[in-house]
């Protein structure tokens, strides 16, 4: 029998958002805006579907997140089915509801990495991010149950206005937790972190010290932990290759079975998605519309068309163009080379030296704190 | 700031039993036809020399051990084996993806 030849090179990672329930509010969650309801979510079957599609397309990290993949109670079930089709587990969890329990079930279903978030190194202020009084001793104790179990930990931490003085500290807890890995991203302005883009955008200044801060450490760290740094987009001169180009290297499911090339996708209005409840997932990937329409390069116009650039970074990221931009097929503003750069100088000038104003914290239900 | 002292910034000693961590894991890919070193957030292609080595780290062997095992299976001079074999594993070591 002869295997049909792909179309695409096959996706290596898909990132599960098994649901948009959370008990924390972050004010820069990657979730849309519009968020689907428990009523709404994929069953286990569908899901368990789902990853063995996945694996048979080639993908070899699957990322279970959310809102907070703990909400689900076939959390454990659904990470043995991954293990049994042979894809590599990374569970991505701000910790809440991750109890002694939780952890053992996870562990007996194979999971191979843990990620925790952490707000902040200061209690107080990780709790006031987050949102929720008591996350940061609640973390404190759910990384010493992943450390009991000798799966690898990794630290996320997202940094921004609150929090950006204490990038280094970050790296320290992290170590101190027993992390082998931490994720310091600087806030990128899409969905929630737009709507609050004045409350977490960080001077230059600040930016600045904790870039070369982190950049110090990455070096003197090494063999000690894994320092992987996700700089400030705004604050560049080019823009970043986003998710390794548009359809490229991983796919992204909601939690109703939507298939997106990434999680804001859905901000471009006029992308038809097809959904895993009617399509297989390579399928999807290989031929769905809003799979193909920034694959590649032969979407781009000027200065992307022509730019030396064009394969190092894809134009940046087109959710970005969009928004900044009003153009999907534009330049990603954030690059000095397109003609909308000012409006990233400008968004730059009028958070600075203002004083930061309270958060819209993230929640299904739209009420605020 | 403190930091702790590390195997990382060493050389491997002859009595060292390398292994896999949990979270790493050697898997051959049937899609692609090839074997990878799966780790968090990392996916490394790895060649026939490095699986062969990669096969012997379980923790039992020694770093000489694996060395001598290699030299003759392969009829290799033992001291480039034991360059070749520190290169890679210092390296993964550096990116937490073995353990001593």
């Amino acid at each position: 029998m002869t295997q049909t030849r792909p179309l695409t090179p096959a996706p290596v990672g898909l990132l599960a958002e098994l649901t948009h329930r959370c008990p924390l509010g972050c004010p820069y969650c990657s979730n849309p805006l519009e968020m689907d309801s428990a009523a709404q979510e994929l069953d286990t079957e569908s899901w368990k579907r789902i990853f063995s599609q996945a694996a048979a397309a080639g993908v070899l990290h699957v990322h279970l997140s959310g809102g907070e993949p703990a909400a689900r109670k076939d959390l454990a079930e659904l990470v043995a089915h991954c293990t049994s089709v042979g894809l590599y587990t990374n569970l991505i969890t701000s910790g809440i509801g991750i109890t002694g329990a939780v952890m053992a079930r996870l562990n007996a279903a194979g999971l191979d990495h843990f990620q925790l978030s952490i707000q902040d190194s200061v209690a107080e202020s990780a709790d006031k991010i987050a949102g929720y009084k008591g996350a940061f001793a609640k973390k404190r104790e759910v990384a010493a149950l992943v450390q009991a179990t000798g799966i690898p930990l990794t630290i996320n931490a997202v940094m921004h206005r609150a929090n950006i003085t204490r990038a280094a500290d970050m790296v320290n807890l992290a170590i101190e937790l027993g992390a082998r890995r931490i994720e310091i991203a600087h806030t990128q302005y899409y969905g929630w972190a737009k709507v609050n883009r004045d409350a977490l955008m960080p001077s230059r200044a600040e930016a600045d010290v904790a870039i070369a801060a982190i950049e110090a450490l990455k070096a003197e760290l090494a063999g000690v932990i894994v320092i992987d740094h996700v700089l400030p987009d705004y604050h560049a001169r080019f823009p970043k290759a986003c998710m390794g180009g548009w359809a490229r290297r991983t796919l992204n499911v909601t939690p109703t079975g939507k298939v997106l090339p990434c999680h804001a996708a859905e901000t471009i209005a006029g992308l038809d998605f097809w959904n895993s409840r009617d399509h297989d997932l390579l399928d999807i990937w290989n031929h769905s519309p809003a799979f193909s329409a920034y694959r590649g390069t032969s979407w781009m116009k000027e200065p992307c068309l022509s730019c030396a650039r064009k394969e190092v970074d894809f134009g940046g990221c087109r959710c970005q163009a969009l928004a900044l931009a009003g153009d999907a097929s534009a330049a990603d503003p954030v690059c000095h080379l397109s003609p909308d750069h000012a409006k990233i100088t400008e968004a730059l000038v009028a958070s600075s030296g203002q004083t930061a104003p309270d958060y819209r914290y993230r929640r299904l239900d739209k009420r605020q704190p | 700031m403190s930091v702790p002292e590390t195997i990382a910034t060493k050389t491997i000693a002859d009595e060292a039993r390398p292994h896999l961590p949990r979270g790493v894991r050697l898997r051959f890919d049937t899609v692609r036809n090839e074997w990878n070193l799966l780790a968090p957030e990392r996916v490394l292609k790895v060649d026939a020399i490095a699986v062969e080595i990669l096969k012997r780290c379980t923790g039992t062997a020694s770093f000489t051990a694996i060395i001598a095992d290699l030299a003759q299976n392969f009829a290799a001079d033992p001291a480039l084996i034991r360059k070749d074999v520190h290169a890679f594993l210092h390296g993964l070591v550096q990116k937490r993806m073995m353990d001593l």
